[in-house]
């Protein structure tokens, strides 16, 4: 499968717990940092009614968005039951500090 | 190798242990599980809408079969545990099977009590336990007309309906002169029994069966007066009695149930217990909440997470016949210590009796109209001060004011269709079918399930009066002291303790401290306890920005389509041309969409991204603006009049004097959002008897009112006290805004915090105790000069500017 990386900054300038924008053609992606510095990254766009993902509360590998507090899996985009949806999710890679995005949403999720 | 758990009783405590420990640690045990009865795990208490024919037995299952396939818990079905090998740890079972156990968890539920008279062996006797004897009961019921139920209380009443609602005449024996004597009191009991008869049911009270007559089957029932009656079906509904036979053969400590610790653990260290077969702190209970509560400790404990106890419960009851309301819940008869508050209403066919002791609720019981059941079950529970309120209390809270739903609302009445939770929408029905078809028996839940009651709670009484008619009994399992979130089990006066006392100095090591089972908590308890520490320790600035909501974050409040709203502060509700002409030119600059008079005596500025933020910010500052906070927990607006300066009837410069306020509390972080006004004379204007601080100008000096609310549920407010001067006024000010800030809890407006407290408690730290007052103005003032300084300056200068620009644009 085609991917496209691009750098988009380094772990440092996203804060512990976390989340800045990226903005793309296709729309905005959320890369998020847990309190273990790992990075993932969301379309920002909340399954439910679109609330920005990256405003949210991190806690874990979720974040709560900050509409209707909804939880959403970082790892997956996968909404938390009982709520049901998922916002696509973008692979990452660290090459040392540097952030590494790919523009390629991963497989299995409408919301892309 | 995993250790093994073997559960006898696959009732409802045992696999509610069981569903407990999968959630926190589901790769602990290897889990099997024993059940007498022949099916999957099933909700008893919904036995007597089955038998009313208002459920079906597929309705009321719980546990399917592949629930325990999907869970890898190995379930023998209809199997008998019939020893404990305590030496060799393992359990053997009627049909042979053996299973060596590490730890074992007793769940087999209470025995019927089955009275001792001749021919209560033959064939038609039954109890009310499970669904055998209510397959039994339908069966007769559609051979046969008479039924006896001996035993009139909460089962045996519902058992009576529910074979009536079959088509059987039904007569209920009872050995007292009152049904439910242990729920109900006199003119309660007397109102029950009349609707009971107006429906049809048969009474014969004070009546002591001496043996049941037949040959084959029942025939008649004779009691020790001699006197007989035609029976075809008899049910013995008299009591339970803790299923304790097997921990007793194994020589487990038992009294009248088997013996446990707040650990739920009997004298067997490996052997735990739970449900009705467990007898703690010398109670025995036979309701689903104690239960419910015991096996989330269990399972934590099974876990190994070593936190919780079981404290034991209070419990109320309700009564499962449809159309036919009561309530009753702790002490209800009381004694000479304590006040009986009384309401009846005969033709209505409304009883209500309190037990109060010093201005707390002892236990309550209600027949007819229920609605406030729950709530008057939580003011018991919570042990709150109803002083402020007593005289209005048995006319229920609609009379304390609300302004969503009143009087009229009878959730029984309701359609489906009618909303219940405003805020998302959810209907009656949908409540309702969440908790059917989900089978859930908590207020949380249903919030998961439904989003209901999981925004601004006004309507949680609604919610939980649904929940109370669709799942009847006792379905609350919130325990005494609430805990802060699903996080923790400790509550939000827990964690302030201990921040006090423990000197913690972030979020992190609370958590860690006090045992947090997630890593970074939630969106609940971290903006809380963020909250605490910035409270206690103001000089520190400990304010940790990722544990704020957005808001709070940006500054600005966000919209449903993500743009932000910006409103500037206008002290007192007073402006300038100057300001307007800021106001104006930022809102042409920034091609605002929308601007508006807020309902705070200042003006809005909708639809901006958050990207502008900063430069908007600083072109209002230039203008000598500052944020509003319209957006935080924090001191909102003080709204004013134009006082004695204009108007005729104004006694003091109520406009002078809210700008003072403003200028002195602006900036403060709060528990929650908080209000003032000052209005200039009695017919207040400004509107200052609904606000968390409200002055009301008098020709003699100052009304201090405190608790108002006007939202969601309006609350006018309670007169503090009168004073002389603007300087008193800013004192008391100071010094109450301290007192709230430092007790209540994270999200509790002024109003339910004095409600909680008592307004004695506020008179008695600002009034009685002058110095305590002056003391904590002093702390307000100290931490002031921490909270001062215009967040939007600083951001536009640069700072968090992180929050405000991408990380990187792409194309
Ligand atoms: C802007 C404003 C409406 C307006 O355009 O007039 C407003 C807007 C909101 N109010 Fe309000 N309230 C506004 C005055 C009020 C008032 C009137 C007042 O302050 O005198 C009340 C009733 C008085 C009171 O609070 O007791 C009021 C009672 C509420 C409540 C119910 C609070 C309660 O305790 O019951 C909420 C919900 C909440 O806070 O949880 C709320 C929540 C909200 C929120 C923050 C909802 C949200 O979370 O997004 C709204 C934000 C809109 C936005 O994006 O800016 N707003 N809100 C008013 C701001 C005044 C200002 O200048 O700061
Ligand atoms: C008709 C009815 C209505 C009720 N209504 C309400 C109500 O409205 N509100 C309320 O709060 N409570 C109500 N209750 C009470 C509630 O149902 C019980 O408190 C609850 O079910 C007890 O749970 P438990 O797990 O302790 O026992 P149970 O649910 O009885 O489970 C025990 C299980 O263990 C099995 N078992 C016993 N011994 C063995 C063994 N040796 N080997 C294998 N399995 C064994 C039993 O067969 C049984 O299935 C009602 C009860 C009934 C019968
Ligand atoms: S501004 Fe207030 S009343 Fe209006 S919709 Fe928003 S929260 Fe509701
Ligand atoms: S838009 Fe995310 S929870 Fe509603």
């Amino acid at each position: 499968m085609m991917s496209n990386w691009v750098e988009v900054g380094t772990l440092n300038d996203i804060p512990k717990l976390g989340a800045r924008v990226v903005k793309a053609p296709e729309g905005d992606i959320a890369v998020f940092r847990t309190a273990d510095d790992k990075v993932f990254a969301l379309r920002d766009k909340c399954p439910h009614k679109g609330g920005q993902l990256s405003q949210g509360i991190v806690m874990g590998y979720r974040v709560a968005c900050p509409l209707h507090d909804w939880k959403i899996g970082l790892d997956n985009g996968i909404a938390l039951a009982p709520d049901e949806g998922c916002a696509a999710s973008f692979p990452i890679k660290m090459e040392g500090n540097k952030i590494m995005l790919s523009l390629v949403p991963e497989d299995g999720c409408p919301n892309k | 190798m995993k250790d093994k758990l073997v559960v006898i009783g696959n009732g409802m405590a045992g696999i509610r242990t069981v569903e407990e420990l999968l959630k926190i640690d589901p790769l602990a045990y290897d889990i099997t599980v024993f059940g007498a009865e022949p099916y999957g795990n099933y909700n008893r208490i919904m036995l007597s809408p089955v038998l009313a024919g208002d459920k079906t037995i597929d309705e009321i299952m719980l546990n399917d079969e592949q629930w325990y396939v999907d869970n890898g818990v190995k379930l023998h079905k209809g199997v008998e545990v019939t020893s404990i090998d305590r030496v060799n740890r393992k359990v053997i079972a009627a049909d042979g099977t053996e299973e060596p156990y590490d730890r074992l968890l007793i769940a087999t539920g209470s025995d019927p009590f089955i009275i001792p008279v001749p021919g209560n062996d033959l064939e038609g006797v039954i109890a009310f336990r499970d669904i055998k004897d209510v397959d039994t009961m339908m069966a007769a019921a559609k051979k046969h007309k008479h039924a006896v139920v001996i035993g009139g209380g909460l089962l045996g009443l519902e058992a009576a309906n529910g074979l009536m609602e079959q088509g059987m005449s039904v007569t209920v024996v009872h050995l007292m002169d009152k049904l439910m004597e242990r729920q109900m009191d006199g003119p309660a009991a007397a109102m029950l029994k009349e609707s009971l008869e107006e429906r049809g049911l048969h009474f014969l009270m004070e009546a002591q069966t001496e043996s049941i007559i037949g040959k084959d089957r029942v025939e008649k029932v004779r009691f020790k007066d001699g006197s007989e009656i035609y029976a075809d079906l008899v049910v013995m509904a008299v009591g339970i009695k803790p299923n304790i036979k097997l921990a007793k053969e194994a020589g487990i400590h038992c009294e009248r149930g088997i013996v446990v610790n707040d650990t739920l653990q009997t004298y067997d260290p490996t052997i735990y217990s739970v449900g009705e077969c467990v007898q703690h702190r010398g109670v025995a209970y036979g309701l689903v909440a104690p239960l419910f509560e015991m096996a989330k400790v269990c399972a934590n404990h099974l876990a190994r997470m070593g936190i919780g106890r079981y404290e034991g419960t209070m419990t109320s009851t309700k009564l499962k016949v449809t159309g036919i309301d009561l309530f009753s819940a702790g002490d209800f008869i009381g004694d000479a210590s304590t006040d009986e508050l009384v309401f009846q209403d005969k033709a209505r066919g409304v009883y209500r009796k309190i037990i109060v002791k010093d201005n707390k609720i002892q236990g309550a019981v209600m027949y007819g109209d229920t609605i406030d059941g729950t709530w008057y079950f939580d003011l018991m529970r919570d042990e709150t001060d109803i002083s402020e309120f007593r005289e209005n209390l048995l006319f229920g809270q609609a009379h304390l004011g609300d302004s969503g739903h009143g009087d009229d609302n009878r959730v029984a009445a309701m359609s489906d269709n009618t909303e219940i939770c405003g805020c998302n929408g959810v209907t009656k029905g949908e409540i309702v079918k969440a908790i059917t078809v989900n089978k859930i028996f908590t207020l949380d839940e249903v919030r998961a399930h439904t989003k209901a009651s999981s925004s601004c709670g006004s309507c949680t009484g609604l919610v939980e009066s649904i929940m109370s008619h669709t799942l009847g009994g006792d379905y609350s399992t919130a325990p005494h002291l609430k805990p802060m979130c699903g996080c923790t089990d400790k509550s939000h006066d827990d964690v302030r303790a201990a921040i006090g006392a423990q000197g913690y100095k972030s979020i992190h090591t609370v958590m860690e401290a006090m045992a947090w089972k997630t890593p970074d908590g939630c969106s609940k308890c971290r903006p809380a306890i963020n909250y605490y520490l910035v409270c206690k320790f103001p000089e520190l600035n400990l304010d940790d920005s990722q544990s704020r909501f957005i808001n709070e974050r940006a500054h600005a409040n966000i919209q449903g389509d993500g743009t932000y709203s910006v409103i500037p502060r206008m002290w007192g509700g007073m402006t300038t041309p100057q300001e307007l002409r800021a106001v104006a030119d930022a809102a042409e600059k920034y091609n605002v969409d929308t601007v508006h008079v807020t309902g705070g005596q200042r003006i809005g500025l909708y639809g901006l991204k958050k990207e502008e933020l900063p430069a908007i910010w600083d072109d209002l500052n230039k203008a000598g603006m500052v944020s509003g906070h319209a957006y935080g927990k924090a001191l909102r607006t003080v709204k004013t009049c134009v006082g004695k300066e204009w108007c005729r009837f104004g006694t003091q410069d109520s406009t002078g004097l809210g700008i003072k306020l403003e200028k002195m509390s602006w900036g403060s972080w709060m528990p929650h959002k908080f209000k003032m006004a000052a209005s200039g004379c009695p017919r207040n204007c400004a509107e200052a008897t609904i606000k968390d601080y409200g002055v009301v100008c008098v020709d003699s000096g100052y009304e201090i009112h405190v608790g108002g609310n006007g939202g969601i549920k309006v609350r006018a407010t309670d007169l503090l006290c009168n004073v002389k001067t603007e300087e008193e006024v800013l004192e008391y000010s100071a010094a109450y805004i301290q007192l709230y800030r430092e007790e209540a809890h994270y999200l509790e407006r002024t109003a339910p915090w004095i409600e909680r407290m008592g307004l004695a408690h506020i008179k008695e730290a600002l009034i009685d105790n002058p110095e305590k007052r002056k003391e904590l103005a002093e702390r307000f003032n100290f931490s002031q000069t921490f909270m001062q300084d215009d967040p939007w300056e600083e951001r536009a200068k640069g700072g968090e500017a992180h929050e405000f620009t991408p990380l990187k644009v792409i194309g």
